[in-house]
């Protein structure tokens, strides 16, 4: 049903954004074949990199007039295949629309190129006394790739997610129009959210060429809490009792003695603290130091009162970094330490996150295969890891599809749903269409073909 | 095995103002903090203590609330810990501070080993430790990259000398400076502040020392004066190399070259 493309397209391609910007066939390194779990590949057929929305714009007329895929591409960091071409065709890379373009202090907003990474973003707004709040580990994602996911990151629990962070977008249609969603407003109840309905759709509604994102004033004081527990069971059983605590934390993670040292293999550095089990990972930040310090103190002798080994004190910037370097390097970290992995990203209640974790152990238990797991726990957002070490293929298909279909039912017991922050892509699209049914799936479906009638904007992903 | 570990407090941020008229550091109402180079001191002193027994103090020069890392040193391990503090000391220089850590020393007590970090922040000299060792009469071992062992009345150590690792023997009791970066500085523990005393922490000040010639500390006794102290000239310029690879690669070849940098 799509058309291949030809000499004449590649011509009308390279007319657009110049010779050295379109890579065809062989020209195309392998590693645009997939994005950081690799499970999904496909090659795509030719590779465009972009440089602003009105070249995106002359590029999708012509492939809407010619019915070629189009699937858009940020720094490839996603790990559900919603960056693969899989349907061949055209795939446009953004990261050199990577410009920080205004920074608005009295609207508290900054505007920015979708290849802007979230490391610049975040370390820009903190050069200028601002905090942009989602903070998702992976540092070296695109902003566009981060507002397609509706990324959200460690600061979820205190902040919120990328969402609640965008207030316009720049895109351009799959038939080339250009258009404006939202704007710096504060509020808006102008009609049906189409803003909103673009965050998340990963790549499959619209293609995003310029966010206005929200800022926060850079909070003064922060200050990190390393909570040992003598087990897993303890330390994730703490969680909901730290909530109830009405102190909010800005982060809460979860991590595992097994976790740490493979993450202290991989980095070739020692975590500060690798004698425990299990370990709850807290901030708090504020913008006086006695109200930080008191909730640290407040959640410190909670947890002491609970069964904690102790509470380690993270307040200089070096004991920061060398306590959240190594979290922001898990994912990497258990990666290194198996042969294949695939991952789980459910999101379930709160006060869900205990028997959820539980669960997987006792998967883990039952099957033989080893499944490490990190996350937030105080947003109920899992990252659960499923390791292939020495299965062969075969054993490894069966194992993986067993695993996955046993934690989505447990989520989807609990009241969770398939993904907190990776999206659904191509991987979990099966996972999402058991649990919200065909008349959710056809809703979505309809919605597509609203953006998309030829369904040339990454197709095959969400809800097809 | 007893260890002293000589600990500094000095400013939380690197963005700490000069005062263009005096060209003293402006620290009031700046957040301070234990200097990040006597962590991985106090790591190599914790670590030896754990493996070959034995106690850790901490002793520091500065004024009254310098005390705070003296705690944070008991968070983390140490038994206690000494701030020498008097108006006497202010403004001294290398030498003088050495001096009168030195004699600090003196008062509290003998220790087998006694460990410094590579600098401070703030001062940047790394000369402390050495100067301290000399007026104490005992052997120094600066770039210490590890303790081996320790074993017959001496610790061997791995010393970096730039381009060269040594192994060295010293007899003890001796002063190390070890380098940065050398291990992951164990983190303070809330449980052990909660249980902080104010026993935990003496005070010596100019009258409690053997030499009460008060020319050799603070001011007086500083051989060098400090003629101005400036920020260093901020460098913002940032330079854009676009195009493609081979576009880029030839750009960075072009700046590099031109600044005589290849």
């Amino acid at each position: 049903m799509y058309n291949v493309i030809n000499e004449n397209d590649l011509a009308v391609l390279r007319s657009v954004v110049g010779d050295v910007n379109v890579l065809y066939g062989e020209e195309i390194s392998p590693d645009y074949s997939h994005d950081e779990l690799g499970g999904i590949s496909r090659m795509p057929d030719v590779l465009v990199r972009v440089h602003s929305t009105e070249e995106i714009s002359a590029i999708m007329k012509h492939a809407y007039e010619r019915t070629i895929p189009v699937t858009v591409r940020g720094s490839g960091t996603g790990l559900v295949g919603s960056a693969v071409a899989v349907e061949g065709g055209i795939m446009l890379e953004t990261t050199q629309m990577n410009k920080i373009l205004e920074l608005d202090e009295d609207n508290l907003t900054v505007t920015v190129q979708p290849g802007v990474l979230l490391m610049e973003l975040s370390a820009f707004a903190e050069e200028h006394d601002f905090l942009y709040p989602p903070d998702p580990g992976e540092k070296s994602a695109t902003i566009g790739g981060n507002i397609s996911t509706n990324a959200g990151g460690m600061r979820a629990v205190k902040y919120g997610v990328t969402r609640d962070y965008v207030r316009a977008l720049t895109v351009v249609m799959p038939n080339g129009d250009i258009m404006q969603l939202g704007s710096k407003v504060v509020k808006n109840s102008s009609g049906y959210s189409l803003k909103d309905l673009v965050i998340g759709s990963e790549g499959t509604l619209a293609i995003i060429t310029e966010a206005v994102l929200k800022l926060m004033p850079l909070p003064k004081f922060s200050v990190s809490l390393l909570v040992p527990f003598p087990d897993m069971k303890s330390a994730i059983e703490s969680v909901p009792k730290i909530i109830r605590s009405k102190v909010i934390p800005t982060a809460i993670e979860y991590m595992s003695r097994d976790t740490i040292l493979f993450s202290e293999s991989y980095l070739g550095k020692k975590f500060p603290d690798s004698k425990n089990d299990a370990y709850i990972l807290l901030t708090f930040d504020g913008n006086t130091d006695h109200q930080v310090q008191t909730d640290m103190q407040t959640v410190a002798d909670l947890c002491l009162e609970i069964g904690a080994l102790d509470a380690y004190i993270v307040d200089t910037d070096e004991r920061k970094k060398s306590v959240w370097s190594a979290r922001s390097a898990f994912l990497e970290a258990i990666k290194a330490s198996t042969t294949e992995m695939d991952e789980c990203d459910v999101v379930v209640p709160r006060s869900n996150v205990d028997e959820f974790i539980k669960y997987t152990h006792q998967i883990a238990e039952e099957t033989g295969v080893r499944i490490p797991s990190f996350g937030h726990a105080g947003d109920g957002n899992l990252h659960v890891y499923i390791c292939r070490d020495a299965l062969d293929d075969k054993k490894w298909e069966e194992v993986l599809a067993h695993c996955f279909d046993l934690m989505y039912k447990k989520a989807e017991e609990l009241g969770g749903l398939v993904s907190g922050e990776h999206g659904i892509g191509y991987a979990k699209k099966s996972y999402m269409r058991k649990q919200y049914g065909e008349e959710q799936i056809m809703l979505m479906q309809g919605i597509k073909a609203a953006f998309d009638p030829k369904n040339i904007l990454n197709p095959g992903k969400v809800c097809y | 095995m007893n260890i002293l570990v000589c600990i500094k407090q000095v400013p939380g941020s690197s963005n700490v103002e000069v005062d263009p008229v005096t060209g003293v550091l402006k620290r009031d109402g700046v957040a301070s903090k234990m200097n990040p180079y006597d962590l991985y001191g106090l790591e190599v002193a914790m670590s030896l203590t754990e493996k070959y027994g034995g106690t850790v103090e901490t002793i520091t020069m500065g004024p009254p609330q310098a005390k705070a890392i003296i705690d944070e040193s008991i968070c983390m391990g140490a038994k206690c810990g000494t701030v020498l503090s008097d108006r006497k000391f202010a403004g001294a220089d290398v030498l003088a501070t050495a001096y009168t850590i030195s004699q600090g020393i003196r008062k509290c007590g003998e220790y087998d080993l006694i460990i410094c970090g590579k600098q401070t922040t703030d001062g940047d000299t790394a000369q402390v430790g050495a100067e301290v060792s000399e007026y104490l009469g005992i052997p120094c071992v600066a770039n210490v990259l590890s303790v081996d062992d320790v074993a017959d009345g001496k610790i061997y150590v791995t010393v970096s000398l730039d381009n060269i690792v040594v192994k060295e023997s010293v007899k003890l009791p001796c002063l190390i400076s070890v380098d940065s970066d050398i291990n992951s500085p164990r983190l303070p523990s809330y449980k052990v502040k909660k249980t902080l005393t104010d026993d935990m922490v003496k005070f010596i000040s100019f009258a409690d020392f053997e030499d009460q010639d008060a020319n050799h500390y603070g001011l007086n006794g500083s051989a060098t004066q400090v003629e101005r102290i400036f920020p260093p000239e901020k460098n913002t310029e940032k330079h854009s190399i676009t195009g493609d690879a081979k576009e880029q690669a030839s750009g960075i070849f072009d700046v590099l070259k031109s600044r005589k940098l290849i």
